[in-house]
C-alpha cells in the first residue's frame, strides 16, 4: 500500500495525566522540531489541579507558519488511560493512535478508521530503570524516541537538547538517552512501515526564538527600567513576576553589593498589590503588577484612583475564561470593556494588544514610557494562550540609544525657578500637567495627591466649573494618547476591498490563515490588526473603507466590537463579529465558517456549513 | 475651602537646629468640628517634627479615607501627601517606600480605615516591618457618615443615638503586638506631653512604628456612656511610664525621683527614657506589654504609653536585600542590562 505522505503539516496530541513530568518531555520534542528549522507552536491544556487529571500538550507543524489552534489531531500520543475514550475519538480519520501497550486495549477503544502504535512503554522502563518514580519520568522520554523515530525527528538533534537540559547534572544525561533511544527502537523494529505525515528539515526559523509570553513581558519590564513588582498568585499571570524574579537574579544583582536593584512584593491580595504599584510610582520608581480574572475586578478601584490622581502604572493583563472563577486554565480576551473603562466614575484606561511574545516583551517595556509620558495606568492585554505557551517569536530586540521617557517631572533646579507651581495646570495645552516626586525641594513643589475632586493646584474643591474643567482636561489628555499609542498594522499596502477583518492579540494566526483560505476561494478581504486603545484616525478610516467589517475576537459577547461602535460612533450593522469563547484559541475554521454563515451571498461553491 | 491661614509671623520666631520655623510644618486651616481630637495629634506632629527638625521635603504623608485621613492637609504643607482609598493606605506606603527608602513615612489612618475596610493589609504591612510611622486617630466611630459604631467601639459602650455596641472591640495595640509590631504605643490626644515624645521615637525607630492614639469625637461620640469620650477617657488612662525623647546629639541627663528608670537606644542613635510606674513591665519584653495590656482591659483602663519596642528590628528593605540607594534613583545605565545580554537570552531560546 503507498501512502500520499504530508511533510511539516499535522497535528501531534499528547494525552498525559498532571504532575507526571510529561511537560518537559513534550517541550523536548517541540524543541527539536523548532531546531530542525521547522514553525511550530504548541499548547498546554491543562486543568487547574496540582497532580492526577487529565491533561494534553497539542504540536501544530506548519511549514507555512500557519501556527494557530485547530481542530482535529493526526497522532495521538495517549498515555493516560482515564481519557482514551475521547482521546481515541478526537483522532482524524486515518490518524494514528500512539499508546502504552504494556496493557491490552479495550475494544471498545478500537476504532475501523485509524491506525494503532503501540508502544509498551511502561514495560521498557521497568526492564531498564529501578525505581517507580524513574519508571514515571523515564515512560515520557520512551515515547518521545517513539515518536521521533516515527515521524523521522533527527535524533541527534533531541540527544544534543538532553545534554543541554543536563549540562549541570551531567549523570542525568546516559539515562535519559536510553530512555529515548529504548522508545525509537522499538517503533523502528515494529513499525517499519512510514507514516502518512512525517517532519523533514528546513530553514524556516532563521533567527527566531522559542519563548512564552509572560517571560518575554517580565524582559520587557526589566528592559524598562522597573524596579518594583508587586503581585498576588493567581493563573495565568503568575509566570510573569516568577520570570521577572528570575531574570532580575540574573542581571539586577549589584556585582560589589550583592543587594538587589529590585524590590518584589508578594502582596496579600490584587487590592494591596496594584495600591503598591501606585505608591511605587507616585514616588518616581517604575513598577508594575500583572495579574488576571478576578484580579481585574479587584484592582478597579485603585485604577480609578490611578486614572483620577494621574498616576502612572503598568498592568499585564494575561486574560483567562470569565466570569468570576470562570476557566482559570483556559484562555479568552473577555476583559476588554472592564478594562477600557476600569472603576467607577467617568473612565478610560489606556490598553495595548500583544500578539507575539516580541510584541509583550515591546509593549510591556512601551507600556513603561506611555504610563510617564501620559501619567496614567496602562494596561498590557495578554492572554493565557500567549503568556503561558511557548510560540516561535521574532528574537527580542533592544536598542542601547534608547533612552526612558519619564515624562513631565520637574527637578529641583527647574522648581527653584518656578513662580507658580500647580500639579494640575495645563502648561502645554495637552491635557498632561507636570508632576513632582516628594523629596524633591524643601520648600516648593509638594502638594496633596487625591483621589477626590480638586483644583488646579491639588487643592479639594466642589466647584462645579473647576470639576468640570479638570474633567474636560482629562478628556484633551484622551486625545493627545492617540498620538503616543501604536496604530494599527495593516496586511496590504492600502485597502482595496469592500469587505475587511480586524483582529488583535492571539487571534493572529488563525485570522490569517482563515483569510488566506478565503482567498484561495475568490473572497477577499483586507485585514487590520489593532494594537491599542484609544483607536486612533487610521483605524476609524479603515471601517469607513469597507462596507462590512468582521471582528475576530475571543469573547462571547463582542466586546471588541462594542468598544469600536460606541468609541468611533461606527454604524452597528456594518461591524460583524467572528467569536469563540470555548476557551481554546480560535482556530481558522471557526473564523472561516462564521464569515461565510454571514455572507451568505458570497458563499463558494462546494463548502458546507 | 475659603479659611485661609494667616501668613504673619513674629519677625523673631525661634527657629530649629535646621532654620525652620515652626509654622514651616503648619498646613491649611483645619475644616474638622471644633475641638477635634485629631487636630491636637496634628498640632503634636507639627510639633515633634519641628523639634526633631526633620526638613519637610524628607518626610512623605500617606492616609486613606475619614476624618483621620484628611488631617495630612492639615499639618506639614510643604511635604507631599497622598490622600488614597479607604483602607489601602499601607500598600500606598509600602510601594512609596519601596521606590525611595531615604524618606520618613507617616501614615494616618482611623479606626475605620485600619480596624475594618483595612484590616488585612494592616496586619500584613506590620509583619512586613515596614519602616514607617503608623498613627491611628482612634474615635470608635464613623464621622464622616455620622456617627456609627466602628469596629474599635468597646462592648456596651454607647453611642450619640443611645444605642449600646453588641460586639467586642478590636484592640488595634494588642493585635500589632500579637503580629510582631516592632514598636507598639498607645496614647491620648489630650495628652500631649505624652503623645509628642512617642511621635518622635515612633519616627526614630527603624521598621514598623505603630502609634493608636485615642482621640474622642466631639460631635458623635462625647456622650454618657461612651468609652472613648474626653471624660471618660481621662478617667481611664494609665501609663506605662512617663516618657523623654532624647535626640542623638544629647546626653541623657534626666532623672526622675523614686520609680524606677529605663532607657531604649533607637536605631538612629536617639533615645526613648522612660521612668516606669509599673515595675512588672518591661518596654523590650513583649510578653510583659501583652500582659499589662491584657490586665488593663479587664480593669476597664486604657493603658497608655511606649508598650513595647523592639531595638534590633530589620525592616523590609533589609530583608529583601535591597540596594542602599533609592531605587527611584537608579537610572537607565544601572537598571537595563543592554543588548549584549539580550543576545545572550536570545540564543539561550534556541
Amino acid at each position: 500500500m503507498t501512502k500520499a505522505c504530508r511533510v511539516n503539516d499535522m497535528v501531534i496530541r499528547f494525552a498525559n495525566v498532571n504532575g507526571t513530568g510529561s511537560a518537559s518531555a513534550n517541550d523536548l520534542f517541540s524543541k527539536a522540531i523548532f531546531r530542525m528549522g521547522i514553525p511550530l507552536s504548541s499548547k498546554n491544556v491543562f486543568p487547574s489541579n496540582i497532580q492526577g487529571l487529565p491533561t494534553w500538550y497539542e504540536v501544530r507543524i506548519n511549514e507555512n507558519g500557519f501556527l494557530g489552534y485547530c481542530d482535529g489531531v493526526d497522532i495521538m500520543v495517549a498515555v493516560n488511560p482515564q481519557s482514551f475514550t475521547r482521546d481515541v475519538a478526537s483522532v482524524n480519520k486515518g490518524g494514528y493512535f500512539v499508546y502504552d501497550s504494556t496493557k491490552k486495549l479495550h475494544p471498545d477503544l478500537i476504532r475501523e478508521d485509524i491506525h494503532y502504535i503501540g508502544i509498551p512503554m511502561m514495560q521498557l522502563c521497568m526492564e531498564n530503570y529501578e525505581t517507580p518514580r524513574q519508571h514515571q519520568l523515564f515512560k515520557n522520554i520512551v515515547y518521545v524516541g517513539a515518536l521521533a523515530a516515527l515521524l523521522r525527528v533527527e535524533l541527534e538533534v533531541i540527544r544534543q537538547i538532553i545534554h543541554e537540559l543536563f549540562s549541570k547534572k551531567e549523570k542525568l544525561i546516559p539515562p535519559n538517552v536510553k530512555a529515548l533511544e529504548l522508545g525509537a527502537n522499538y517503533a523502528l523494529e515494529h513499525y517499519s512501515e512510514p507514516l502518512n505525515v512525517k517532519v523533514e528539515r528546513r530553514d524556516n526559523i532563521k533567527d527566531k526564538i522559542l519563548i512564552d509570553g509572560n517571560s518575554a513581558t517580565a524582559l520587557g519590564a526589566i528592559y524598562a527600567g522597573a524596579t518594583v513588582g508587586a503581585w498576588y498568585p493567581i493563573t495565568p499571570s503568575t509566570s510573569v513576576i516568577s520570570a521577572f524574579e528570575k531574570y532580575c537574579k540574573r542581571l539586577r544583582v549589584d556585582a560589589e553589593t550583592g543587594k538587589n536593584k529590585f524590590a518584589i512584593i508578594q502582596a496579600e491580595d490584587e487590592l494591596a498589590a496594584i495600591g503598591m504599584v501606585i505608591g511605587a510610582n507616585w514616588n518616581g520608581a517604575r513598577a508594575f503588577t500583572s495579574t488576571s480574572g478576578a484580579g481585574i475586578s479587584l484592582m478597579s478601584e485603585f485604577l480609578g484612583l490611578a486614572y483620577f490622581a494621574e498616576i502612572p502604572l503598568v498592568l499585564v493583563n494575561v486574560q483567562r475564561g470569565g466570569p468570576s472563577t470562570g476557566m482559570p486554565t483556559r484562555t479568552q480576551q473577555s476583559d476588554i470593556l472592564i478594562c477600557a473603562y476600569a472603576s467607577h466614575g467617568d473612565t478610560k484606561q489606556v490598553l495595548l494588544f500583544p500578539s507575539t511574545p516580541a510584541d509583550c516583551f515591546e509593549m510591556t517595556a512601551m507600556a513603561f514610557d506611555l504610563a510617564d509620558r501620559l501619567q496614567t495606568p496602562v494596561i498590557v492585554m495578554s492572554d493565557l494562550d500567549l503568556g503561558m505557551n511557548n510560540h516561535v517569536s521574532p528574537p527580542l530586540k533592544w536598542d542601547d540609544k534608547r533612552q526612558y521617557d519619564l515624562g513631565k517631572v520637574l527637578n529641583k533646579e527647574q522648581l527653584e525657578h518656578m513662580e507658580d507651581y500647580g500639579r494640575y495646570l495645563d502648561v502645554d495645552d495637552d491635557g498632561i500637567c507636570y508632576r513632582t516626586l516628594p523629596g524633591t525641594h524643601p520648600t516648593k513643589g509638594a502638594f496633596f495627591t487625591r483621589g477626590t475632586s480638586r483644583d488646579e493646584h491639588a487643592k479639594y474643591t466642589e466647584d462645579a466649573a473647576t470639576y468640570v474643567r479638570n474633567g474636560e482636561r482629562l478628556q484633551k489628555k484622551w486625545q493627545t494618547t492617540k498620538r503616543y499609542v501604536p496604530g494599527p498594522a495593516f496586511h496590504q499596502p492600502k485597502s482595496e476591498h469592500a469587505l475587511g477583518v480586524v483582529y488583535f492579540g492571539t487571534s493572529n494566526y488563525s485570522t490569517l490563515e482563515a483569510v488566506d483560505s478565503l482567498a484561495r476561494q475568490g473572497i477577499h478581504f483586507d485585514v487590520m490588526q489593532v494594537k491599542a486603545f484609544p483607536f486612533n484616525d487610521d483605524v476609524k478610516n479603515f471601517f469607513e473603507a469597507h462596507e462590512q467589517v468582521f471582528v475576530v475576537e475571543q469573547n462571547r459577547d463582542a466586546q471588541f466590537r462594542s468598544l469600536l461602535i460606541n468609541e468611533l460612533g461606527l454604524l452597528p450593522n456594518r461591524v460583524l463579529s467572528a467569536l469563540n469563547f470555548d476557551g481554546m484559541p480560535i482556530t481558522a475554521a471557526h473564523i472561516l465558517k462564521q464569515i461565510i454563515k454571514q455572507l451568505p451571498e458570497m458563499k463558494p461553491a462546494g463548502v458546507n456549513l | 475651602m475659603t479659611y485661609i491661614k494667616s501668613k504673619i509671623r513674629h519677625p523673631k520666631q525661634p527657629k530649629n537646629s535646621i532654620g525652620y520655623v515652626k509654622a514651616d510644618y503648619e498646613g491649611a486651616l483645619s475644616t474638622l468640628c471644633a475641638g477635634c481630637g485629631h487636630d491636637s495629634i496634628s498640632a503634636a506632629i507639627i510639633e515633634a517634627c519641628y523639634e526633631m527638625s526633620i526638613e519637610p521635603h524628607r518626610l512623605a504623608k500617606v492616609s486613606g479615607i475619614g476624618c483621620s485621613s484628611k488631617t495630612p492637609t492639615y499639618f506639614l504643607g510643604n511635604s507631599h501627601g497622598f490622600n488614597s482609598v479607604h483602607g489601602r493606605m499601607p500598600s500606598i506606603t509600602t510601594g512609596a517606600n519601596m521606590a525611595n527608602r531615604d524618606l520618613i513615612y507617616l501614615g494616618v489612618s482611623g479606626d475605620g480605615d485600619t480596624a475594618s475596610i483595612g484590616l488585612g493589609q494592616f496586619c500584613h504591612v506590620i509583619r512586613r516591618n515596614l519602616n514607617m510611622t503608623y498613627i491611628v486617630m482612634n474615635n470608635g466611630c464613623y464621622g464622616l457618615t455620622k456617627g456609627q459604631d466602628s469596629a474599635t467601639a468597646d462592648f456596651g459602650s454607647v453611642n450619640k443615638s443611645g444605642t449600646e455596641n453588641p460586639f467586642p472591640a478590636i484592640d488595634l495595640a494588642g493585635l500589632a503586638l500579637e503580629l510582631g509590631a516592632t514598636f507598639v504605643a498607645r496614647s491620648f490626644s489630650g495628652d500631649k506631653t505624652q503623645l509628642i515624645p512617642l511621635i518622635k521615637a515612633a519616627m526614630s525607630h527603624r521598621g514598623f512604628a505603630f502609634l493608636d492614639v485615642i482621640s474622642p469625637c466631639v460631635t458623635f461620640n462625647n456622650n454618657m456612656g461612651s468609652t472613648k469620650s474626653y471624660e471618660y477617657v481621662r478617667d481611664h488612662i494609665p501609663a506605662t511610664a512617663a516618657h523623654e525623647f532624647v535626640p542623638q546629639e544629647e546626653e541623657i541627663l534626666i532623672s526622675y525621683p523614686g520609680g524606677s528608670n529605663t532607657s531604649v537606644r533607637l536605631h538612629d542613635g536617639s533615645s526613648i527614657q522612660l521612668h516606669k510606674l509599673n515595675a512588672n513591665w518591661n518596654p523590650i519584653d513583649r510578653n510583659t506589654a501583652v500582659n499589662r495590656l491584657q490586665q488593663a482591659k479587664i480593669n476597664g483602663e486604657i493603658l497608655t504609653g511606649l508598650l513595647f519596642v523592639d531595638k534590633d528590628s530589620r525592616d523590609l528593605h533589609e530583608v529583601i536585600n535591597s540596594v542602599d540607594q533609592p531605587l527611584n534613583s537608579l537610572r537607565k545605565e544601572l537598571l537595563c542590562p543592554g543588548t549584549s545580554a539580550l543576545n545572550k537570552i536570545n540564543d539561550g531560546l534556541r
